[in-house]
């Protein structure tokens, strides 16, 4: 998938330390990530592509499974229709 | 912020977890007179304002204990020559700062200055969708241009942008006129909110509270034009008021839960009515925030359950709604312990019903303004 997903600039990802996880802040909400959630936006830079950004966690995370790849893009596909990213 | 859940519903007294929204509210000062005002009657002079000094370690302090979400309210934030100082302070914290404004006062300079501080975002109230009746409602002429001219301003700086639109008796036949206004001027999110009555709207009840049927009829219109989005132009979110439902609202997501309001004076509240309760509540100027959230009897006093009297004691549903709102259970049957009398179950339920048919006998609907002018009784039962 070249496909290049951004980030809609109305959600701001930061670390929280009191919830020890990353959050998706935007105008008076918070949605708490899980740590997988959190890798893949962080990848989510405007310049990778789908499949740079599976490279990228495969590459970060050897041990994981190979079936990963779906587990990702299941997850964008979550993250655009939350509108929390869009494509480029 | 209807998405927060700090994952600790259990019964829990002391260990109550960090306080995610600070509501900072920085001044009563207000340019506008809305009869729907929500605060209490009697307001604090600017001359018993906290300074700077105390805001900044307020913030600094609620960001140690976890908080995240700030709101700068009041009252007019743009009122408090210091809110770019605030501003700035949150931001470096790491807040994610709202700054909820009437828009008056608002200049380039400012929206400029307050953008370099790292303000995130924008909520801009409107009175109404066209200028007669927006100028009337908040009694200021000329406001609905100026607020026209910010919401620009917002968009050219490229802040989101949420609308917020108290609707009423007085403008929720106009709800057409708000939709398209609201995608004109290309806001992210639009808040449908239907009034409630507390402070000075509670005086103004019989004229502000719309009929089930108007209010229906704007909800289907609401629901209709979504429809018809496609996914585009900003999202619409319409909030009923209580008194039309049969369950109480959680409100504030349980007392002392995730909310921490701190008033112009220093006053540190559960929620930003609580003032008329029967208390004494904690001040900033005297103890530190963590000291107050975690030990004072005021926030302590409703955590968790075993403060409710029947019928919420017995009730399935009380984790749900935590027995509804202490304001409104105080206000409508003058015991703060009373189960909010929005809820069905409640032996004072009838006087919900008696408001709304007191609401549908008042025919003429012209409301008394917020003004120090209008002296007003504290009514509370």
């Amino acid at each position: 998938m070249s496909q290049v997903p951004k980030r809609n600039r109305l959600y701001k990802l930061q670390f929280e330390k009191a919830q020890d996880s990353y959050v998706l802040l935007y105008p008076e909400g918070m949605v708490k990530l899980n740590p997988s959630a959190a890798e893949i936006l962080l990848q989510v830079d405007g310049e990778q592509s789908v499949d740079d950004i599976i490279m990228s966690l495969k590459t970060k995370f050897p041990e994981a499974p190979d079936d990963i790849g779906d587990d990702i893009t299941a997850f964008l596909s979550d993250a655009e229709s939350k509108d929390w990213i869009h494509y480029v | 912020m209807s998405e927060i859940n700090n994952g600790q519903s259990e019964t829990r007294v002391i260990e109550a977890g960090p306080p995610l929204w600070l509501l900072a509210e920085i001044t009563y000062a207000c340019p506008l007179h809305c009869a729907y005002c929500s605060n209490p009657l009697n307001l604090t002079d600017k001359k018993d304002e906290i300074g700077t000094e105390d805001w900044l370690r307020v913030l600094s302090e609620a960001r140690d204990m976890g908080a995240v979400q700030l709101g700068f309210s009041g009252g007019e934030p743009l009122l408090r020559k210091d809110l770019e100082q605030m501003v700035a302070h949150a931001s470096e914290l790491g807040f994610y700062t709202n700054l909820i404004t009437s828009g008056i006062g608002m200049t380039e300079k400012r929206i400029a200055a307050l953008k370099d501080a790292g303000l995130d975002h924008i909520q801009l109230s409107f009175q109404a969708a066209n200028a007669e009746a927006n100028d009337l409602i908040g009694n200021r002429r000329h406001s609905f241009a100026q607020k026209l001219e910010v919401a620009k301003l917002i968009k050219q700086y490229e802040y989101p942008m949420v609308l917020n639109f108290c609707l009423t008796a007085q403008n929720i036949d106009q709800i057409d006129d708000v939709l398209a206004l609201a995608t004109e001027l290309d806001a992210d999110f639009v808040e449908l909110a239907t009034v409630q009555y507390y402070g000075w709207a509670y005086v103004n009840r019989d004229q502000l509270l719309p009929s089930k049927a108007t209010l229906e009829a704007a909800e289907a219109k609401v629901n209709a034009f979504r429809d018809k989005q496609n996914g585009k132009g900003p999202k619409f979110i319409f909030v009923s008021p209580d008194y039309y439902e049969d369950r109480p609202k959680a409100c504030m997501n349980g007392w002392g839960s995730t909310f921490l309001t701190v008033t112009p004076d220093g006053s540190a509240l559960p929620c930003h009515s609580a003032k008329i309760l029967p208390m004494t509540f904690p001040n900033v100027k005297d103890r530190s925030l963590q000291d107050i959230w975690y030990q004072d009897f005021s926030f302590n006093k409703f955590r968790g359950y075993d403060w409710m009297p029947s019928p919420c004691r017995d009730c399935d549903e009380k984790e749900k709604d935590f027995g509804g709102c202490r304001c409104q259970a105080y206000m409508l049957t003058g015991d703060m312990y009373q189960a909010d009398p929005v809820c069905s179950k409640s032996p004072h339920h009838h006087t919900i019903e008696a408001a709304i048919e007191s609401a549908a006998k008042q025919h003429d609907k012209s409301v008394i303004l917020r003004d120090p002018k209008n002296k007003i009784d504290i009514v509370t039962v």
